[in-house]
């Protein structure tokens, strides 16, 4: 059972208010009609499956209805940053290992 | 015809409407009265509702809003604007929703005033016929809604004003908090036989009274209709 | 015979409030405030159970949660029945009725110990398989005698009329346990007025300090700990709940705690006043800290025989003498490897019984209760342990025997004490199977010989299970943590004074597992490790002896932890025999995982209140207690309960739905369609919207006309379908398949939000706020006519898919010229509120047109006589528009590649031998093909064979006066006129023609009038 800061509602809330919708930024592709099956069936079909750091995309149902994004660890459950749709992550797996490399 | 097609869906001679509990059955041993009970219900039905979309940053937005209901509209969660005496309120539901209840039969009024006084990009819709409202007053109130609902209703959580939307039982509601033991539920017409009884079982160990239903005053109406064409 | 283990004075018992109970069908006494497995002891019940696997006679062990055999079955009716109860967690009450879960026919002649005590070396681990397994077909007669003999209770036969819940609740700390460290934390952080729970899975709350010998302020430890619980019940943030097991702890801080609120009351929750009590209530608790508070569980020594009943550890004898007034024996041998141990042979020799010895593995043991024992007089017999206890039902005896611990051998002669009791004690491991159920490994640590909590966030363990069991050490360390707790949740407060206890000096423990035997291991007498899975030290030597050399394999190859013990009396040890095996370190071995539940918990429980009529939600329209007037069944679409079909008189459900079929075709039906979903859509690019979300096209629908969409997701495959209304050039009514219609407003949403959010258009649910009421038929113009004076409703006027707005029964309505039927229709849709005065005013008129309702199960074969799809019925997630014969439904022209455009015309949907919609025509007329039927090519079955497709829609038509179907079959297109066979499982084989999938008037002329 998550506990999940919703950035739209700016609280933190039950994970079963929410629903998860699978790896976030996938952009759908401007122009279909010119990408390659190949390409469409990634677009489609393929997802990461990572161990350690995921970007998600979550359905906040049962509150603003509003989509947004969040940076969750796949071992761990924990979550590191929730955002809004349009915005980019700060916690990445380059960021850390950046900062790994750093140390 | 328009861009937007606006319909008044009151009937203007004699017809038996009914409210969604219309139907409900109460299956739990009841208190014998008010005064015994921990938990009080009671519906307010056929109030107006209406669901309003709109640019919160829009000055012109927000302004339309307020002439017509005489409330600010809240841009955040948090305190529901509310005026008791005319019976309107204004609910932030999300960044560019929010939930208006005016009294029995006002929303064609209040969805015409809101459209005459907004432009560019926005939205009213009415859902008068699709949700009512549950009042539920008592001591034990706020222990049923634990039984109901994860979020949290505890005073520091959900102070008095306070609205929000969560998960209810096995369905979903609006729950607003009227009064230290006053509390309000939007709750949706198909699931509100089911929250109904629910809330009545669930009530049951801390005694549970049933009010007749709140009718709908002709004065509150004329209030409302004047705030409207002040705007105007 | 009553009670010949009381004492007559001490413990936490009321002597003034005698209790009555049965145990298997015998009646004894006991007191308040007793538990079940104190009162047995009290009246010297010795056998309370038969091993699972070896049908020994086992007796208590533990009095906590730890207990592994005294696992009871309790109830005095049918309903009543709980399997699973441990003895020594269950409080007695008047009238109680308990019987063993193991021993057939019963515990003191049992036929399967005939098998354990001759057999039992022939039962080593994996004997089941081994053994039963050969031949596979003869198994399931052998489990049914095995299962017989040797389960774990049973379940009620009759329905449970208990009720039970669930609450969420939200605080600042959540302090597990209410011992001597909880009980600190939980009044540090209550001062300073954070929201504290604090539970407990005792009934009382105190922990060890109900049973200690210490002294807290010069007072006994249980009057500081009501003093502390007093303080605790005046905080108004601060809540209690005592007979409240934390049994899983989850993400987050999530933790889910079991409250047994009746269960010391009666075997069925009481009623009062007339209102039904909570039986059982499960707290969901999300808590900002948690404040880990669970102590530790002894571990018993692991010698041959230590399974005979009369063979406890040591601290539950300390806590039945103390706690409960009961002394479990006469004669007591002590075989310990600590000083803390000692406290059971002092309470013994206290209550006035006889110490034979304590024996001690240790060379020179010293402490202050070492001190105690000498100045007692009481032998103490160093350098040694108990390596077999003599005795079957009964301990006789101890045989006694000097050993070396690294060498692992007993290393001197074997002396016999004669006894009836052997308390053991190998130790203390801390209760670390909360924090490991969120995936921390717990961590060793050689300095308390024992695994403590690995890292959770926002988690803290305090006192015992932290390795700090000393009275005054837990104390402080649960205050501190209660003060750092609060702080970090937001709230000031200053550390509390700590009370005075005296210091009681201990000498170190000695890392003690197994006792080594004069025989060697894997021939010794049976040693037990996990005595409720009888799993013995050989069994685990064998298991690393036949490969299996990480813990999880050992423990699932012998059964260790299994069952409702889960590792909490056996697991150390068994993971230190393994290790000695594999010749590694315990920390090098590792642990097993835990997982909730920490205790069973019962499925009333779990579920709460969430059974029954609230099991799912049922969904009503506004028109439903009509139906429920005028007898409809029912069926259940997705949550909502729609009328299926209206029986008259003793109507069978064909011959209704045949009658409702005619009506509609002869002259008027009307069909509740208030479920179908309803969108709202608003704003400039509400038609840009609708162009790409449906295949088809949009741009040029004019105000007041309605259209059928299909929607398909960007895979190309089709997921609703409907019809939508252009009520004003910004305006649409879009209504949906009843069952996707909160997914389809969520989908909308999604390609709002994340992929055109510079679309102005707003969308919302309306679903509920209109009723939707369709009549069909020849005379439903006719009827409508009666009922509105403000629509004109000539042919030309309001054409076929036409909307207009008007007056129904005097109330206002949108009425859309649509058809689901084929036959001339419209569907009236009004405010919700006022629907039920419009649906009875077209019965009034409706009666000279003989106005039939009709349901779901008419409503499917007129549908199917037109081809007309149901999306989950024809469609399951792999059809697109073009398999469904729909391609005058896609606007390949359409500027903006709509959703599913592009994969359209990936090659795999492209084929033309995918699966295509068919008519079928069954050679016999009357057969209706069974809906699933698998449909292939060759009349001659031979087995495997290609199947080609499945009958999707399959009725009888009294229109059409034959059966027929729908069905998808690969390259279906180009199969009209041929014959296909569906085999059933009986054996036939049914033959079919292949037809187009419209029926009825394909030209469409019965709507267009």
């Amino acid at each position: 059972m998550l506990h999940i800061y919703c950035p739209h509602c700016a609280e933190y809330r039950e994970e079963e208010e929410f629903r998860p919708k699978g790896e976030a930024h996938i952009a759908r592709p401007v122009e279909p009609e010119a990408t390659s099956d190949e390409d469409w069936g990634n677009y489609l079909f393929f997802r990461k499956n990572p161990r350690g750091l995921h970007h998600e995309l979550w359905y906040h149902a049962a509150g603003c209805r509003k989509f947004f994004n969040i940076t969750r660890d796949t071992v761990s459950y924990q979550i590191h940053e929730t955002y809004k749709v349009g915005q980019q992550p700060s916690v990445t797996k380059q960021a850390s290992s950046s900062k790994g490399a750093a140390k | 015809m328009s861009e937007i097609a606006q319909m008044d869906l009151n009937p203007r001679g004699a017809v038996k409407s009914e409210s969604p509990l219309a139907m409900a059955r109460v299956n739990v041993a009841l208190a014998s009265s008010a005064r015994d009970a921990g938990v009080v219900v009671r519906e307010k039905p056929f109030l107006g509702h209406l669901v309003l979309r709109g640019n919160a940053q829009d000055e012109a937005f927000r302004g339309g809003v307020e002439r017509v209901l005489g409330l600010a509209l809240p841009l955040a969660l948090g305190p529901v604007a509310r005026d008791e005496s005319r019976g309107v309120s204004i609910q932030w539901m999300s960044p560019d929703e929010w939930l208006i209840v005016v009294p029995a039969g006002l929303e064609f009024e209040a969805e015409a005033a809101l459209r005459r006084e907004l432009s560019g990009h926005y939205a009213v819709m009415n859902t008068s016929g699709g949700q009512t409202v549950l009042e539920l007053t008592g001591p034990k109130v706020r222990e049923l809604l634990m039984k109901c609902t994860p979020y949290d209703v505890h005073p520091r959580a959900f102070p008095v004003g306070k609205g929000i939307s969560s998960v209810f039982a096995k369905g979903s509601a609006v729950i607003r908090r009227v009064d230290e033991e006053r509390w309000e539920l939007v709750i949706r017409r198909s699931f509100a036989d089911y929250l109904y009884s629910w809330i009545l079982d669930a009530a049951e160990e801390f005694g549970v009274f049933v009010a007749p239903a709140e009718p709908a005053g002709s004065a509150e109406r004329r209030i409302v209709r004047e705030v409207a064409v002040e705007g105007h | 015979m009553s009670q010949q283990n009381r004492l007559g004075t001490g413990g936490r018992i009321d002597r003034s409030r005698p209790l009555r109970f049965t145990f298997n069908g015998v009646e004894l006494q006991g007191f308040a405030g007793d538990t079940l497995a104190s009162a047995l002891l009290a009246n010297a019940v010795d056998v309370v159970n038969r091993s699972f696997k070896y049908s020994r006679p086992r007796g208590i062990v533990a009095a906590g949660a730890e207990e592994p055999n005294a696992v009871v079955q309790l109830g005095a009716s049918e309903a009543a029945q709980v399997p699973n109860v441990r003895a020594t967690q269950q409080a007695l009450y008047g009238g109680l009725v308990a019987a063993s879960t193991n021993g057939w026919p019963n515990v003191d002649k049992d036929l399967m110990g005939v098998i354990g005590s001759v057999g039992g070396k022939f039962m080593p681990p994996g004997f089941y398989y081994k053994t039963f397994m050969a031949p596979a077909s003869m198994w399931p007669k052998y489990e049914k005698y095995i299962r017989k003999a040797a389960g774990l209770g049973r379940t009620p036969k009759e329905k449970d009329p208990d009720i039970y819940d669930h609450i969420n609740r939200h605080c600042d700390v959540l302090v597990i346990g209410a011992g001597p460290a909880g009980l600190a934390a939980a009044l540090a952080a209550g001062r300073s007025g954070a929201r504290v729970i604090l539970c407990d899975e005792q009934e009382e709350m105190g922990g060890s300090l109900l049973d200690s010998r210490e002294l807290i302020d010069g007072r006994p430890a249980s009057a500081w700990v009501a003093s502390v619980l007093a303080e605790l019940a005046t905080m108004p943030e601060v809540l209690l709940l005592p007979r409240t097991t934390a049994n899983g702890y989850h993400d987050h801080n999530f933790v889910t705690l079991h409250e047994r609120r009746t269960e010391h009351l009666a075997d069925l929750a009481p009623s009062i006043n007339g209102r039904r009590q909570v039986r059982a209530r499960m707290h969901r608790v999300r808590a900002g800290e948690v404040i880990l508070a669970t102590g530790t569980h002894e571990r018993p020594l692991v010698f041959s025989h230590n399974d005979v009943p009369g063979n406890m550890v040591a601290g539950a004898v300390s806590t039945y003498i103390r706690r409960y007034a009961v002394v479990p024996g006469r004669r007591l041998v002590l075989s310990t490897s600590n000083d803390h141990a000692y406290r059971a042979a002092l309470d013994w020799h206290d209550a006035g019984r006889e110490v034979v010895a304590i024996v001690d593995a240790r060379e020179h043991p010293d402490g202050d209760l070492v001190n105690e024992a000498r100045s007692r007089n009481i032998r103490i017999i160093p350098g040694s342990a108990v390596i077999e206890a003599n005795g079957k039902k009964r301990v006789s005896g101890a045989q006694v025997a000097r050993i070396d611990i690294g060498g692992f051998k007993v290393a001197g002669r074997v002396e016999t004490l004669s006894c009836d009791t052997i308390a053991s004690s190998g130790g203390y491991s801390p209760v670390v199977h909360l924090a490991a159920h969120t995936g921390a490994r717990p961590e060793w640590r050689d300095d308390i010989l024992g695994f403590v909590p690995g890292k959770v966030p926002g988690m803290t363990p305090v006192g015992g299970v932290q390795g700090k069991g000393a009275i005054a050490e837990a104390l402080a360390d649960g205050a501190a943590a209660g003060v750092a707790a609060a702080q970090r949740t937001g709230f000031q407060v200053e550390a509390p004074a700590l009370p005075k206890v005296a210091k009681v000096r201990e000498g170190r423990a000695v890392a003690l597992y197994q006792v080594p035997h004069v025989k060697p291991a894997m021939r010794a007498p049976k040693q037990f490790v996990d005595p409720q899975n009888d799993v013995t030290a050989a069994g685990i030597e064998l298991a690393t002896r036949e490969g299996f050399e990480s813990i999880e394999h050992v423990k699932r190859y012998t059964g260790m932890g299994f069952g409702t013990d889960q590792g909490k009396l056996g697991n150390i040890n068994g993971m230190a025999i393994a290790a000695r095996c594999l010749k590694q370190t315990i920390p090098q071995t590792g642990t097993t995982v835990f997982r909730p539940n920490y205790t069973p918990i019962t499925f009333g429980a779990i579920t709460g209140r969430h059974c029954r009529e609230f099991f799912d939600p049922r969904r009503y329209t506004a028109l439903h207690a009509w139906h429920v007037e005028h007898g409809a069944k029912f069926e259940e679409v997705g949550q909502w309960m729609r009328p299926w079909y209206f029986p008259r008189g003793n109507e069978t459900m064909h011959e209704a739905v045949q009658r409702e079929c005619r009506a509609v075709r002869e002259s008027v039906g009307i069909l509740d369609a208030s479920t179908l979903g309803k969108i709202e859509i608003q704003g400039k690019d509400a038609r840009e919207f609708l162009n790409r979300l449906y295949t088809n096209a949009w741009t040029k629908l004019d105000v007041g006309k309605c259209r059928y969409g299909l929607m398909c997701k960007d895979d190309g495959m089709v997921m609703d379908d409907g019809v939508t209304a252009c009520i004003g050039d910004n305006h649409f009514h879009m209504t949906t398949t009843t069952g996707g219609a909160a997914a389809v407003l969520d989908w909308m949403e999604l390609w709002h939000q994340t992929e055109w959010p510079e679309l102005e258009v707003y969308f919302n649910s309306v679903t509920d706020h209109w009723a939707a009421m369709a009549i069909n038929g020849p005379n439903a113009r006719k009827l409508l006519a009666e009922l509105t004076d403000d629509i004109d409703l000539s042919r030309d006027n309001f054409k076929f898919m036409d909307m207009r707005e008007g007056t129904v029964a005097g109330v206002p309505a949108r009425v859309y010229r649509i058809s689901f039927t084929g036959e001339l229709s419209y569907e009236i849709n009004v405010q919700a509120n006022h629907a039920m005065h419009v649906w009875k005013a077209l019965f009034e008129k409706g009666e000279k047109y003989s106005l039939t309702p009709y349901g779901t199960e008419t409503m499917h074969v007129l549908r199917a006589e037109k081809g007309f799809i149901i999306v989950g019925q024809e469609t399951d997630g792999s059809m697109t528009p073009e398999d469904l014969g729909m391609q005058w439904c896609v606007g390949y022209k359409k500027p903006f590649s709509w959703i599913g455009r592009r994969a359209l015309t990936r090659p795999d949907t492209k084929r033309d031998d995918r699966k295509q919609l068919v008519g079928l025509k069954p050679l016999d007329p009357k057969l209706v093909l069974d809906e699933g039927a698998q449909i292939v090519l060759e009349k001659e079955i031979t087995i495997p064979m290609p199947m080609v497709g499945h009958v999707t829609s399959s009725y009888y038509s009294p229109n059409l006066g034959h059966s027929f179907a729908l069905a998808v079959v690969k390259g279906g297109a180009k199969r009209m006129g041929q014959t296909v066979y569906l085999p059933m499982a009986d054996g036939r084989v049914h033959a079919a023609e292949v037809v187009s999938p419209v029926f009825y008037d394909a030209d469409g002329a019965r709507q267009n009038v």
